[in-house]
């Protein structure tokens, strides 16, 4: 491998010298597959393919190579699939959530981006600190945040006017949300409530949007950094819950049973519910397609303002030579780059990485317009990283489960927890020293 | 290939000329079984036996372990239950429909044609698209079910985020995948029938049911065979539509054996746990097939 990359080394050099053109360059590129996947909507795969060309225009000793991997979860499953097979065929770089950190590490694939930057502190530390805290183990810092997202409020105007609310105010507590959620709950006929106050959707992974509750109610962290245990049935947890399962179950004001992901934008869009809490992802898509003016807001305090950070990082693999890391590391500072951070953010609707990046004139210009999108950034300052450990995908199962049990009313929410506890602690356990 | 053996002049080489043709002949169907279907299932078997390598600790052999997990595992008992409901839910219900439609589109009737498109459509649309469409079928508040519901002054139901619903809502839409393409089958089977056989049980007075009981139905015994042995197969693969759906909840309620493997091989990547519920699952399989031939079989009439 190393003897191969010598040759290749000297084979540039030598071919440098004797055609001292640009153009030669190119055929000698280091060439970087990266595997990558979408999540929201938009021509994520055009910009990607319009960043690499940028940047190899830029550099043209370096070729990143974008590979779509489907979701997520399936860019995960192809990595580590084609790492274990090795070759040349296999990623040497990847966009992957910012919480599969531990699967990866478990798997010995990664290098570290502080390896990455030799000591240059002051570039990592350029990012939001509440993006970075992903990112952080066994004391390095093993990923670059790229595209991230945090789940904020959004509300229909429209619909507050006319049950007599401040159509310009989101509710700031707990307890407002509770009582504006009543007073815009609407019932289309006797027997069926058709227009809810609220809806904080619960399926796939209902602890994301729930994390807001708990650290809200003083759970900042549910689970400890090293990843080894967490506090599934702290009384903070525990409350955080009962709200939740009670805004449905008792006061009637959330559809009860499971609320699907997915549909959620579209009750928002035909007035079935008049808040809703999602993705700042959404809001290129709500932008779009709501029929009538809408704000969004900070998710509503308790204890404190809070919500959890979410989305994907850059991560470098270590069948990377030296030379690859370091064309690695050029393309993940060129893309995390205010200007270009601001440009991600603006297409997409992820939230702009730094705060050099909401600094640039362009983000400025965006803000002032469509001030909307600058409340993920003002919420950064509450948020805390999102759930992650060892073994991450099954513990958050286990409390996937127990949050969908004491939701859908078939265990209450301190008995479900417990449960949950006890199961994580069971699987957790082998990884505590 | 065959014309060559003759030429040769000994019994013995016409002997072992014959088997290297034989064999030559089914090598590429051999291989690819072999390949993709023995292989596969021998590898497995052998990890179910293995723990799932970690980054610090290779696979090592640990025995029935993963099976005797199984048996301490409630998630593991609860999508087995769940997957003998769908599966009773889903075998007749399919048969049964797909039997009707065939009937129906067999007779002469109006717009035969496109009823037998229409039946036949959700067999051609992959799982996952039609898995969207049905998503916003079972929308509370304004989807299809619901409007039905309202329009008839009922309650609205959240069918996928309610336990006791969300196992029978998956079970519909397999229902509807499946009997479209179940239908095609008896279509055949029922044209294959002679028009003598219910001529003759018309002359005898035999009413239509009487026909259809005594004449039809036996003759579509081989087909009916078919039909089960595939819908066997159908109740514990088909589960694309868990994705969009339900992903398995709540809280494992409409889970299936396919969909928990799944979550263990590739969001848990313990794989060795995923091989043993795997040889789980061919096991069923196998007897299910098994039974059929036996018992079914037994009693089918082929013409």
């Amino acid at each position: 491998m190393q003897r191969r990359d010598f040759l290749k080394l000297s084979a540039a050099s030598a071919l440098t010298a004797a055609l001292p053109i640009g153009g030669a360059h190119a055929a000698d590129a280091i060439e970087l597959p990266m595997y990558y996947p979408v999540a929201v909507g938009g021509p994520i795969a055009k910009i990607m393919d319009g960043y690499a060309a940028a940047f190899h225009q830029a550099n043209p000793d370096v070729r990143i190579r974008p590979i779509y991997t489907g979701s997520y979860q399936d860019t995960t499953i192809k990595a580590l699939t084609a790492l274990r097979g090795g070759g040349n065929s296999a990623p040497k770089m990847a966009v992957a959530l910012a919480v599969d950190i531990f699967t990866y590490y478990d798997q010995n694939v990664l290098v570290a981006a502080d390896d990455l930057a030799k000591g240059d502190k002051a570039w990592l530390d350029g990012f939001y600190p509440a993006f970075l805290a992903n990112s952080r183990m066994a004391d390095k810092t093993w990923s670059v945040p790229f595209q991230r997202s945090t789940p904020v409020l959004y509300w229909n105007k429209a619909a507050f006017k006319a049950a007599g609310l401040d159509p310009e105010r989101a509710p700031a507590d707990w307890n407002e949300m509770q009582d504006y959620a009543r007073r815009l709950t609407r019932a289309h006929n006797a027997k069926s409530i058709t227009d809810w106050g609220v809806q904080i959707p619960s399926s796939g992974f209902p602890y994301w949007l729930f994390q807001g509750l708990a650290i809200e109610n003083g759970q900042a962290r549910l689970a400890s950094v090293d990843g080894t245990a967490t506090h599934f049935d702290s009384p903070e947890t525990i409350g955080a819950l009962e709200y939740m399962v009670g805004l449905a179950r008792k006061n009637g004001v959330m559809p009860s049973g499971i609320i699907n992901w997915g549909t959620t934008p579209q009750d928002f869009f035909k007035g079935r519910c008049a808040m809703m809490w999602t993705t700042t992802g959404n809001l290129t898509n709500v932008r779009k397609h709501a029929p009538f003016p809408f704000g969004v807001g900070m998710l509503p305090k308790h204890k404190r303002y809070g919500a959890p950070t979410g989305g994907g990082n850059l991560y470098v693999f270590n069948n990377t030579t030296t030379e690859e890391r370091a064309a690695a590391l050029r393309f993940i500072r060129w893309v995390t780059a205010p200007e270009q951070a601001a440009d991600w953010g603006m297409q997409t609707g992820y939230v702009a990485t730094s705060p050099a990046a909401w600094n640039t004139g362009a983000l400025k210009k965006y803000v002032a317009g469509f001030p909307q999108a600058a409340v993920a950034r003002d919420q950064l300052q509450y948020a805390e990283p999102e759930l992650s450990t060892h073994e991450n995908q099954r513990v958050t199962k286990v409390f996937n489960d127990a949050l969908e049990a004491a939701l859908t009313g078939q265990k209450s929410s301190a008995a479900a927890l417990h449960e949950a506890q006890s199961k994580a602690d069971a699987i957790l356990r082998r990884y505590r020293a | 290939m065959a014309a060559i053996a003759p030429v040769l002049p000994r019994a013995k080489a016409l002997y072992l000329g014959d088997h290297l043709v034989a064999w030559l002949l089914i090598a590429p169907a051999l291989l690819l079984f072999v390949a993709f279907t023995l292989y596969p299932a021998a590898a497995t078997l052998l990890q179910s036996l293995y723990s799932t390598p970690m980054a610090h600790r290779p696979a090592h052999f640990v025995g029935l372990a993963h099976f005797q997990q199984m048996l301490g595992d409630p998630v593991f008992r609860q999508v087995l239950g769940n997957n003998l409901l769908y599966a009773a839910g889903s075998i007749p219900a399919s048969v049964a429909l797909a039997l009707l439609m065939a009937l129906l589109v067999d007779a002469r009737i109006p717009g035969r044609g496109f009823a037998r498109m229409a039946f036949f459509t959700p067999t051609v649309l992959p799982l996952i698209a039609a898995a969207n469409i049905w998503l916003f079928f079972y929308t509370p508040g304004y989807g299809l079910l619901d409007q039905l519901l309202h329009a008839f002054g009922f309650a609205g139901h959240n069918w996928l985020g309610t336990p006791s619903t969300a196992l029978w809502a998956v079970t519909a839409v397999a229902v509807w995948k499946q009997a479209g393409f179940f239908m095609i089958f008896y279509l055949a089977a029922l044209q294959q029938i002679p028009p003598s056989l219910r001529e003759a049980a018309a002359v005898e007075g035999a009413s239509r049911w009487h026909t259809f009981r005594r004449v039809v139905l036996p003759l579509l015994g081989p087909t009916t065979l078919f039909v089960l042995v595939n819908a066997v197969i159908g109740a514990f693969s088909l589960v694309d539509s868990l994705f969009v759906l339900t992903q398995g909840g709540p809280d494992n309620t409409s889970n299936l054996l396919l969909y928990y493997i799944f979550q263990n091989a590739f969001q848990f990547w313990d794989t060795g746990y995923a091989a043993a519920l795997t040889v789980v699952l061919i096991l069923i399989l196998a007897a299910a097939s098994l039974l059929q031939f036996l018992f079914v079989g037994r009693r089918t009439h082929y013409q």
